[in-house]
């Protein structure tokens, strides 16, 4: 099992449509709402806009790599079952869509724990951003070193505690464990870390 | 800092366990200020994870491509066409969901009779009997909205004794739990009423004598029910009259 659950080669076999790249976050809402109405066309768009993001994401979390194939298939399964239900007043569809990717990887990495947590070793801070030669994982190493820069501003304990729980999977009460933090303080740590994050990246309404 | 607003981080990068998670979610349904605040935080942590793109295979587009075939979308959201009182609580108040109007589950309920087959835990009440209380002419119906998206309705029938849910969209239970339905007797005891069908939509008739219930809940327990709730309700539906 390779414990940073990267596969260096990760080759795009197909690359992204430069259409469908660059998408602003409106076209990417007005492909959720179309396909809401079963358009099967928009929502192809919209997996060829995003796949790269959400299933970039399910490596990290879930790093085994076929595991995390399984995984983005349920997600844009359950994008397209719900898609009316996304509310453009509360966020972004990119956040929409990351956000349904996120907890059915969390849900993945904890039943899947429940027989054997999948390595003891923490190697979450050793991930390296696998750079694959598409218009949208250049933009996410764009995004990447924005991330990087704003997590520079949280304390350790807070950048600690949001990887664990974000790119780890673990609980508020693991991550108080992992971290020696007093019972219930790793919750805080989380909220003020992501609202000091959420300042420093600009996030808002 | 009040206990259940400090969750809001944790929620958002999805750190919280299945009950926290339940009962911060019927807090949200009741907390501009944390729905506000989730959001927020939904979308940074969202970017986090922007950073981490990598090139799916080309099979999985078309796996995708084909498996949505097969899915039918969720109608949206539709505007609450009535509304429900709130009504004294015998259980937990921080564990309830938000008691709202009625959307799409009153829709399902007047179109229930017609088209859908009601599932009877029983076994030998068949569908009529859900059609009865259904269409009971005492038929009391309160509505459980969760911030999901999900919604449940209880129908209670006095004359007919018996109770009856109906579920829209609700996620599957938790790995390894179910959800277990309780009815509630005048002395506050919690009497098992059947095990929830593994459905996002269902139709199910509970077990047992309801004509003094006093209210219906929704626990999450291990798989096979328990005897008694191990847990606070994810969703209470006080039928008190």
């Amino acid at each position: 099992m390779n414990p940073n659950g990267e596969v260096a080669g990760g080759a795009p076999e197909q690359g992204v449509p430069p259409a469908a790249v660059g998408q602003s976050a409106d076209e990417l809402a007005e492909l959720l709402n179309r396909s809401a109405r079963g358009d099967r066309e928009a929502f192809a768009s919209l997996y060829d806009a995003t796949s790269a993001r959400i299933f970039g994401l399910m490596v990290r979390v879930v790093r085994d790599r076929s595991q995390a194939e399984e995984v983005t298939q349920e997600v844009f399964m359950e994008i397209w079952r719900s898609a009316s239900r996304f509310d453009p007043e509360r966020g972004s569809a990119l956040a929409w869509m990351m956000t349904i990717g996120h907890r059915k990887a969390v849900d993945r990495v904890r039943s899947a724990e429940a027989s054997a947590r999948r390595d003891t070793s923490f190697t979450y801070q050793n991930h390296t951003i696998t750079h694959d030669e598409t218009v949208e994982t250049a933009m996410a190493t764009l995004e990447a070193r924005r991330v990087r820069v704003a997590m520079e501003q949280l304390t350790d304990v807070q950048r600690e505690a949001i990887e664990l729980a974000y790119f780890g999977g673990y609980s508020h009460s693991e991550v108080a464990a992992l971290l020696d933090l007093p019972v219930g303080t790793a919750k805080t740590r989380i909220r003020d870390g992501l609202i000091r994050l959420r300042d420093a990246i600009g996030v808002g309404r | 800092m009040n206990e259940v607003h400090a969750l809001s981080g944790a929620y958002a990068v999805d750190a919280l366990d299945d009950i926290e998670r339940a009962r911060f979610e019927a807090h949200l349904a009741e907390c501009r200020d944390c729905r506000n605040e989730v959001a927020e935080l939904q979308e940074t942590a969202s970017v986090l994870g922007l950073a981490a793109a990598s090139e799916p295979p080309a099979s999985l587009r078309a796996a995708v491509l084909d498996g949505i075939e097969e899915i039918r979308p969720l109608p949206p959201r539709v505007a609450p066409t009535f509304g429900a009182s709130r009504r004294r609580r015998a259980w937990s108040a921080t564990s309830r969901g938000l008691l709202a109007a009625a959307s799409i589950a009153a829709v399902l309920l007047l179109a229930g009779v017609a088209f859908l087959r009601p599932f009877d835990s029983t076994g030998d009440g068949g569908p009529s009997a859900s059609d009865r209380v259904l269409a009971a002419a005492d038929a009391v119906r309160v509505q459980q909205n969760f911030p999901s998206g999900a919604s449940a309705t209880v129908v209670l029938s006095r004359s007919e004794g018996r109770a009856v849910i109906l579920t829209d969209a609700m996620d599957p239970a938790p790995e390894g739990k179910v959800y277990e339905l309780w009815l509630q007797t005048p002395s506050g005891d919690m009497v098992p009423a059947g095990l929830m069908p593994d459905r996002s939509d269902a139709v199910m008739m509970l077990n047992g004598d309801a004509s003094q219930a006093t209210a219906v809940g929704i626990t999450v327990e291990p798989d096979g029910g328990s005897p008694q709730p191990t847990s606070d309700p994810i969703a209470l539906f006080s039928l008190a009259s």
